[in-house]
């Protein structure tokens, strides 16, 4: 082999595959929405329903599908946050971050979750895979501050110590689990 | 002896308080006394420090009880609450509650009274009428409603619908669309997802209406992936309206045709910029879009499309039922009709208050919402959600209207109201504004991309460097103000200058070395 084939070898890149089990959920997102205008939303939504994330691996497919660049669904799977481009943790706490929560104590609400969670000021998932932490902004319950959304259940009116109760009932279920 | 109807909303702030164990316990204390109980999941009446507020439909009317946990359960049956018993959380007509006997609700006339996605109970409770003249009446004459109630965008821009709709009616294009905005990303702001939730069909039946007057067959709801509720309420109503023949090619069998879809953002406060949800709805990245060309002109996939709020849309209904003109005797000046205002963060008796413009700051903070929730004196206010001026108590007294609102340098926006009281610390309030601007931008133009981060860092150095920053600061604002694509870059300096124009002391950082 000579000096320019190991040249082209060491820039070509290796186009993410998915896993086995993922492919038939990805395929079916496809399937079912391929048809509609503007497509890449709805099967985005569904991938992420079924595996959790939108995994590198899909976003070949899915261009494929609909004959886009992957570079531009890779563009639009990282512009929006709620894609996300990893598994997330077994719970989810997604907690407000916008104004009117901050009005009642949300800032506090935040420093005590990653107190609790043992999570610095800009880590998001804990080590042992059980909690994934993520802001969001504004989940519509500005009257009754501070809100969360817990595994996707929206709690108003929290405070350090009902959130202290939720958390241990996740890691009941986790222990139950193991 | 009949099922009685009680009434559990299942409205998210309802649930997210205790709704869905409230009503099972229901159920199961009704099953075990042997009684029989027809639950409804209503939307919420909006008194939402009081959820779960449940309401039992006695022969003497309806009757409120609240707030209602499961622990209650059992003892309001023992109080016989089925027959409108005395319990301590007996409330009465709700109706005739202070916080609502006084509430113009046009928009929410249904929201809280009726089955959310009944189409019968809809039609029961003046459903429907608006769409049934609007089928008899010529297209330009139904625009000519709109444009004759005076009817203004309720997203936050206030632009006047009737023109929006008359440019729309005026292009000649084998396609048109109607898009609804329902991406309510402003912090404070909740009446499009209350609406959503406890009356979608009046949204159904607006965007419905605005079909027939533009010539549009297809309509979108782009809905906020932070609304479930929502998308399921939205998704059984449409299903239900279209088994009636409220949708579809043959609208009340008067072969006209609409079709209707709800799509589902993710997560993306941009794309509540209507140029940047258009993007998005054809599936790519939320970018703000150059205008012109117009929405109106180019829209949605290169076709003229209309794109109104969600409070927008459900006004609709009513001005074509009752006429333009019962509307337009509502409100004042130049902003007529009602707007949903909805008083959140600190504050004791936060909900929705859906009056006449022209009301104060001052009538909703303390007649409404009873002052700060903490007990502490109100210090701050902020209007019309993150884009918004943050307004001292010397303001309070501006009357709720655009043109006004403007003059003090504020904007109602979508009528969202967060209360601070006097622990806020408006320096951090105002990095805030950038840092949510820096998140949240899309990265199109300058002023607002960097201009952000660059405002975090400069808001940031009052700790070290003092009030010289303050030159900088607003000079920075005055780029974003000027230099910005859309609202979003435009707009972020209004909070911050707001929060250095009226409340000084917080920048004084170097002199109070105990508060950086």
């Amino acid at each position: 082999m000579g000096k320019r084939a190991r040249h082209i070898e060491s820039v070509t890149e290796v186009v993410p595959a998915l896993d086995l089990d993922q492919v038939a959920p990805v395929e079916a997102a496809i399937a079912r929405h391929r048809g509609r205008p503007g497509a890449l939303l709805p099967i985005l939504h569904a991938v992420q329903d079924a595996l959790g994330h939108v995994p590198e691996g899909a976003v070949a497919p899915i261009a494929a599908a609909l004959n886009m660049t992957r570079a531009d669904v890779h563009g639009v799977v990282s512009f929006y946050h709620h894609f996300r481009s990893a598994p997330p943790g077994r719970h989810v706490l997604q907690l407000c971050r916008a104004e009117a929560c901050q009005s009642m104590g949300a800032r506090e609400l935040e420093s005590h979750a990653r107190t609790r969670l043992g999570l610095s000021a800009t880590a998001h998932h804990t080590g042992d895979g059980q909690f994934t932490l993520e802001p969001v902004y504004c989940l519509g319950n500005c009257a009754l501050s501070p809100s969360l959304l817990l595994d996707g259940r929206l709690h108003g009116r929290m405070t350090p110590a009902r959130l202290d109760a939720l958390l241990a009932a996740c890691r009941d279920d986790v222990e139950r689990a193991a | 002896m009949s099922a009685v109807t009680v009434y559990v909303p299942g409205d998210a702030a309802a649930v997210s308080v205790g709704a869905d164990e409230a009503a099972s316990a229901i159920m199961r204390e009704a099953a075990a006394r042997g009684m029989e109980v027809r639950l409804v999941r209503n939307g919420s009446r909006g008194l939402l420090w009081l959820e779960p507020l449940v309401e039992v439909a006695t022969s003497d009317g309806r009757v409120a009880y609240a707030p209602v946990t499961s622990d209650d359960v059992a003892g309001l049956f023992d109080a016989g609450w089925l027959d409108g018993g005395d319990h301590p959380l007996r409330l009465g007509d709700i109706t005739q509650h202070p916080y609502f006997r006084d509430q113009q609700r046009v928009s929410f006339a249904r929201v809280g009274v009726i089955d959310p996605v009944d189409v019968d109970d809809y039609a029961a409770h003046g459903g429907w009428r608006g769409l049934q003249r609007a089928l008899a009446l010529e297209p330009a004459r139904i625009v000519q409603e709109v444009t004759d109630a005076r009817l203004r965008g309720r997203g936050g821009a206030a632009f006047p619908t009737g023109i929006k709709w008359q440019t729309v009616h005026d292009t000649i294009a084998p396609q048109k669309y109607i898009v609804c905005n329902a991406d309510e990303g402003d912090s404070g702001t909740f009446s499009d997802r209350m609406l959503m939730e406890g009356d979608p069909l009046c949204l159904v039946e607006g965007m419905a209406i605005a079909g027939l007057a533009v010539g549009a067959t297809q309509g979108y709801i782009y809905l906020r992936s932070e609304y479930p509720h929502a998308w399921r309420a939205l998704n059984t109503a449409i299903a239900n309206a279209y088994a009636a023949g409220w949708l579809g090619d043959d609208i009340a069998g008067s072969g006209r045709r609409f079709d209707l879809e709800v799509r589902l953002g993710a997560g993306a406060y941009i794309c509540g910029e209507e140029t940047a949800l258009l993007e998005s709805l054809e599936g790519k990245r939320g970018m703000v879009r150059f205008k012109p060309p117009l929405p109106a002109l180019k829209g949605l996939f290169g076709k003229p499309t209309v794109i109104n709020n969600v409070i927008t849309f459900s006004a609709v209904p009513a001005i074509l039922a009752d006429g333009a003109q019962a509307y337009h005797d509502r409100g004042t000046g130049r902003s007529r009709g009602t707007l949903p205002l909805q008083l959140a963060g600190n504050i004791a008796r936060g909900g929705l208050v859906e009056l006449p413009f022209g009301s104060t700051l001052r009538t909703l903070l303390y007649d409404y919402g009873g002052g700060s929730a903490s007990g502490r004196p109100i210090r701050a206010v902020q209007v019309g959600g993150p884009l918004g001026a943050y307004l001292p108590e010397s303001l309070f007294d501006t009357p709720l209207d655009y043109e006004a609102f403007a003059q003090v340098g504020g904007m109602i926006g979508h009528g969202g109201i967060v209360v601070f009281d006097d622990t806020v610390d408006m320096l951090q309030q105002a990095r805030y504004a950038m840092e949510f601007c820096a998140v949240e931008s899309c990265g199109k133009c300058t002023p607002c991309r960097i201009g952000s981060t660059r405002g975090v860092e400069v808001i940031d150095r009052f700790a070290t460097h003092g009030a010289a920053q303050e030159t900088l600061l607003r000079d920075l604002c005055d780029t974003m103000l000027h230099g910005s694509l859309c609202a979003l870059g435009g707009m972020t300096p209004f909070p911050v200058l707001s929060a250095l124009d009226h409340f000084p002391e917080d920048f004084d950082r170097i002199r109070q070395p105990s508060a950086a």
